[in-house]
């Protein structure tokens, strides 16, 4: 859609059909104010309530934002945050203006898919990102670095370890202020600097709220209450760790497993225990992760090579797989992504990709 | 019930979802490409192909009847 390739037709998820043959009430444009957990009642802004046996959170979360003011703290248009098909609409709309040059800050997914896009658009980048490495605890400091490089190839100029400290500009936006002192000039600006959980709605429903809902390894909150994706916070028994997934697939496996677990017993209810997957188009690249990684974990590319971009490798814990990152090998992903699903040891798993 | 399963190469962007769900029907391989091992597979892959069909990113795999 940004790319421009796409019309907003092509991207839904659903058709009339579909949503009819569910054969549900819709509430639109409705919102969830508050929650009566004991007799599981959804309060709604316009006072109204609706009472269910089940109900399942899934409230998402929205994007951390940056003020859009100047220094005077006049409000600056050109400043863009990229979490919905308006935000994408509005930002696309700004890179076809032909600006003279888009500052993403953030070097997270979004923000590196923004600086990718931006630069096939022809368009002059900079990347800003407060961290040394962009993606580090995401992929680990090795691989974030070479994400890092990816957008150098490219011609993106690339600023880390530097913050913002506020923009500049009359009307539309003209420069970004960084904590050393320098300034970026870009009339485009694109804060990608994560999300935060939509939980205000739950404030004092006495359901415990800690970055996000927090649900038990089933994925339930309390008696009849479940929640799944963004704004879920659950145990993941397979990696012994509580989590936060704000991916794609997650949204959609999570949901289907908070959906059963409303139907089920306690005794009859699964733990959750997925592998997080997740890609990232950048340039020509495809960028995938399965798997949960530390920045210290032990990585080793077990096919290809970092220098052509096009490699695969694994990350070790405690002789555990743990994750497997692809540059462009999707296969390779797939197939350890089972294999960190079966709890494999990282020496075993490194043997076996030496034997192919 | 027969059906076919179908594979549209210009929308199919080889995440290999589906061959996580149903390996034995996709298949990516080395060369990034998408591999539809078996167009028409037996009933039993039925339950797997349409998990294939419904997770594909970018709606890639369709599943014709007959």
């Amino acid at each position: 859609m940004l790319a421009g390739d796409w019309e907003p037709a092509r991207i839904a998820l659903s058709d009339e059909q579909d949503l009819n043959a569910l054969q549900a009430d819709w509430c639109l444009g409705r919102r969830a104010v508050g929650l009566d957990v004991a007799s599981r009642r959804v309060l709604l802004d316009d006072a109204s309530h609706i009472t269910a046996d089940g109900i399942l959170i899934a409230t998402g979360a929205r994007c951390l934002e940056l003020p859009s003011v100047n220094a005077a703290g006049s409000p600056l248009v050109g400043i863009h945050t990229l979490r919905t098909l308006d935000d994408c609409l509005a930002l696309r709309s700004d890179m076809e203006a032909s600006p003279q040059r888009v500052a993403v800050v953030g070097a997270g997914f979004i923000g590196a898919e923004v600086a990718a896009t931006a630069r096939q658009r022809g368009l002059e980048v900079t990347l800003i990102e407060a961290l040394p490495v962009p993606l580090g605890r995401v992929l680990g400091t090795e691989m974030g670095a070479v994400c890092a490089e990816v957008h150098r190839d490219h011609g993106v100029e690339v600023r880390l370890g530097v913050g913002v400290k506020g923009f500049d500009g009359h009307h539309r936006v003209e420069q970004v202020h960084l904590s050393d002192g320098t300034f970026v000039s870009a009339d485009v600006v694109v804060v990608g600097i994560g999300v935060t959980p939509n939980t205000q709605w739950l404030q004092g429903s006495g359901l415990t709220l800690d970055n996000g809902v927090v649900c038990d390894a089933t994925c339930l909150v309390a008696p009849g209450i479940t929640a799944a994706g963004d704004v879920a916070r659950w145990p993941n028994n397979l990696f012994g760790e509580t989590m936060r997934v704000e991916h794609w697939d997650n949204a959609i496996a999570q949901g289907t497993h908070a959906a059963r677990r409303l139907l089920a017993s306690d005794e009859t209810a699964e733990p959750y225990m997925p592998v997080p997957w997740f890609w990232s188009d950048q340039y020509d690249r495809k960028i995938q992760l399965a798997g949960r990684v530390q920045p210290n974990d032990e990585v080793r590319v077990i096919t290809g090579s970092v220098a052509e971009r096009r490699f695969a490798a694994l990350y070790g814990r405690a002789d555990r797989l743990v994750g497997v990152l692809g540059f462009n090998r999707p296969r390779h992903v797939m197939q350890y992504r089972n294999l960190i699903a079966k709890g494999i040891g990282f020496g075993e798993a490194i043997s076996m990709a030496e034997a192919q | 019930m027969e059906y076919k399963v179908v594979v549209d190469y210009d929308l199919c962007e080889s995440n290999a979802v589906c061959m996580q769900v149903a390996p034995d029907v996709f298949e990516v391989r080395d060369d990034d490409f998408l591999y539809l091992l078996n167009e028409t597979p037996d009933p039993q892959a039925r339950s797997r192909v349409d998990e294939a069909q419904q997770r594909c990113p970018k709606q890639a795999i369709s599943v014709v009847e007959g």
